[in-house]
């Protein structure tokens, strides 16, 4: 393989990463309560414009950036549960649609009052920069996103499958009233649900603000992308979304390389529609 | 006796309604409309383009006796039409043709504007104007540089900006002498994104420099708002072209610059075809990073007390950033736009398109570096024209081209960061 091709391809991972990243949140709503969050985007992009303020205030990067986002999506998760989602939940599925959609509309709006429409952007070396790697480049902002994509899948997943709390979750997303009846609150856990998947949604923005451009539309941008990995990887599966987002970075990447970026979007979407046909659950859904 | 009283009533009446037409006559309203994305991804150039007529309507509703003879500012409001106050009505086209589109249906039929201006976006201006031609309203386009927008036998429709084959010939010309100078200037990229804005300058460019005997040698599109670009710039690593010329938004054009970075990729020329480019966010975001990127350009702040310094004072003033290529064509769009009404001494929309017709501006009544505004059939103005300018230090261009009227020498190779 040539250079090139190897760079294309490391490219392609980092990139995947970053959207298994970006995509474990929404999966998890859906696996949690089978609601389609239509405001993640948006919430990828608060995380983004926290890790700006906190920038702009203390001049740190997302060692204070991911653990401030985390904390305030987390809280905006448990206020949007309680506030919206509770009650959305009894509502027919349009309602449940349209809901998460003004949260959308709502969220985008208001920062774009508050910040203006302008494009902002973190120091390109906030994260150390760009290394070489046996002539490979590699950007250090987008290997650590990469690394927390793996820490939070496999944090998720053993949350998930090896705690009490994991199965606390699960067993409410599984039956709530039988939940109920074996002294487990549905409240307090889809709370816990929507804190956590917001959170790392926060994570996510405030790691990809370190190389990517900050607007308030930005999430409209990177939202596309995480429904079709949530969609490939199989609803509600946190692994599925890991390997999907790895899968659909490389094949961005190598058919934007080979056959011209304007068609990447159409290789990647034939791919994962001909795929669906066989395999309509994703990768690691449940059928 | 009844009928004395309902016929006393109907004087009354009609005294009334005359007695309020004469009031509004005087403090009589020209309205226009205009298009343009304050929401959206391109909203940064619509806020932007918001100010700038915002600027212009300052201008023209207020004495402004320090601008000289600049049309319009002297005296406040428009003399034509015994000091009558231009009103501008904004839409928002959501960065989007069809609501585009829709917006200038309702700004016509429910505001009952008398002109429109707009929309940024060629794809939407092409939308907006169908509107305008069809309802008979003239519509004054700044910005949008689609070739094909004054192809269409249009009657309503004007572009006072100079288009893509005006600025094809600007870039040949340019390279021409670059290319005396001892720079290689062989092969050349050419990255757009699909848009009808990048779609119609690429093939513009890619024709003229065809028939002048210059090859593009690597055509590279995308699609508007990409999520990631590292593959179009590792194509550009690899083919190694002496010169690249972007057509990009200001999303994908910061994203590209980063990637640039990132992949250690530095062409030795970079032609930026304006957007993205021009945009005071692009440049306070990545402008430190891509020193001595070429640009064009039709604005230049002048030298200090002198209209174009005045003006872009009081636009810095009211935008929070400085004056640029964009907003400048805009605000001149709409001059010529209210100036045309002006002369009309009309609010009738045929008056104006005849004022429009006749129009013949010089370049000392512009505030653009144009040779004039005069329309050809097609409503395209015939005497628009460019600079090259440059990014030299990451925060302001400069004019570099051509020498003439250059502020600095050009500086080559690209720096980048």
């Amino acid at each position: 393989m040539s250079s090139i091709l190897v760079q294309v391809v490391v490219g392609g991972l980092l990139l995947g990463a970053v959207y298994a990243l970006f995509s474990s949140g929404l999966t998890l709503i859906w696996g949690m309560m089978n609601i389609v969050n239509f405001a993640h985007g948006d919430f990828v992009m608060l995380g983004m414009y926290v890790a700006f303020v906190i920038w702009k205030l203390f001049g740190s990067g997302p060692l204070l950036g991911a653990p401030a986002a985390a904390l305030v999506l987390a809280t905006l998760g448990i206020v949007v549960y309680f506030g919206l989602i509770r009650s959305i939940m009894k509502g027919p599925m349009l309602a449940q649609i349209l809901g998460t959609f003004g949260l959308a509309l709502l969220l985008r709006y208001a920062v774009f009052w508050w910040f203006g429409a302008n494009f902002l952007s973190l120091p390109e070396d906030i994260v150390g920069g760009t290394f070489d790697l046996f002539g490979i480049r590699i950007e250090a902002s987008r290997l650590l996103a990469g690394l927390v994509a793996l820490i939070v899948t496999g944090a998720l997943h053993v949350l998930l499958t090896r705690t009490t709390l994991g199965s606390k979750m699960l067993a409410v997303a599984e039956d709530s009233a039988a939940a109920q009846l074996m002294g487990i609150r549905p409240d307090t856990m889809q709370a816990i649900a929507w804190a956590i998947a917001a959170g790392v949604t926060g994570i996510a923005g405030a790691l990809i603000a370190t190389f990517f451009y900050v607007v308030p539309t930005v999430g409209e941008t990177l939202a596309i992308v995480a429904f079709v990995t949530v969609s490939l990887g199989g609803f509600g599966s946190v692994p599925g979304a890991l390997v999907a987002g790895l899968l659909i970075g490389v094949i961005e990447s190598l058919s934007a390389y080979w056959i011209g970026a304007v068609y990447k979007d159409i290789v990647v979407y034939a791919l994962f529609l001909g795929f669906l046909w066989f395999r309509p659950q994703g990768l690691m859904g449940k059928s | 006796m009844r009928f004395k009283r309902v016929f006393g009533l109907l004087c009354a009446a009609s005294i009334s309604f005359v007695l309020a037409g004469a009031a509004s006559a005087q403090d009589k309203t020209v309205k226009i409309g205009a298009v343009f994305p304050l929401s959206g991804n391109a909203a940064s150039a619509g806020i932007h383009a918001k100010a700038a007529i915002e600027t212009a309507m300052d201008i023209i509703n207020n004495a402004h006796p320090e601008l000289g003879n600049f049309p319009l500012a002297k005296n406040a409001g428009l003399a034509g039409l015994g000091g009558a106050k231009v009103e501008v009505v904004f839409a928002d086209n959501q960065g989007s043709p069809a609501t585009g589109q829709n917006q200038a249906l309702r700004l016509i039929t429910e505001e009952k504007v008398v002109a429109l201006t707009g929309a940024y976006q060629s794809g939407i201006t092409l939308t907006a104007s169908a509107i305008a031609e069809k309802y008979g309203i003239p519509f004054v386009n700044g910005e949008s540089t689609a070739a094909n927008l004054t192809e269409r036998g249009f009657k309503w429709f004007f572009r006072t900006t100079p288009i893509a084959s005006d600025f094809a010939k600007v870039y040949f010309d340019f390279l021409t002498d670059m290319k005396a100078a001892g720079a290689k200037t062989d092969t050349i990229a050419l990255v757009h994104d699909t848009t009808e804005y990048g779609t119609s300058v690429a093939s513009v460019i890619t024709s003229a420099f065809k028939e002048k005997g210059m090859a593009i040698a690597e055509d590279i599109s995308y699609v508007v708002n990409a999520t990631d670009v590292q593959s179009q710039v590792l194509q550009l690593k690899e083919k190694k072209p002496d010169v690249v010329i972007m057509v990009a938004y200001t999303s994908d054009a910061i994203l590209y610059s980063k990637t640039m970075q990132a992949l250690d990729y530095k062409p030795p020329m970079i032609i930026a075809d304006d957007s993205g480019y021009s945009d005071p966010s692009f440049i306070k975001s990545v402008g430190k990073i891509t020193q001595g990127v070429f640009n064009r350009s039709s604005w230049s702040v002048g030298p200090p007390g002198s209209p174009t310094a005045i003006i872009a004072d009081m636009y810095k003033k009211r935008s929070g950033d400085e004056m640029d290529d964009t907003a400048g064509r805009q605000m001149q769009a709409f001059f010529v736009l209210c100036d045309a009404i002006d002369r009309a001494g009309s609010t009738d929309p045929a008056k104006i398109q005849a004022a429009l017709k006749a129009i013949d501006l010089k370049p000392d009544q512009l505030m653009m570096g144009y040779k004039g505004i005069k329309f050809d059939e097609k409503g395209q103005n015939t005497l628009a024209s460019g600079v090259i300018i440059q990014l030299q230090d990451g925060e302001h261009y400069v004019s570099v081209w051509p020498k003439a009227t250059a502020e600095k020498a050009p500086i080559m190779p690209f720096k980048g960061w």
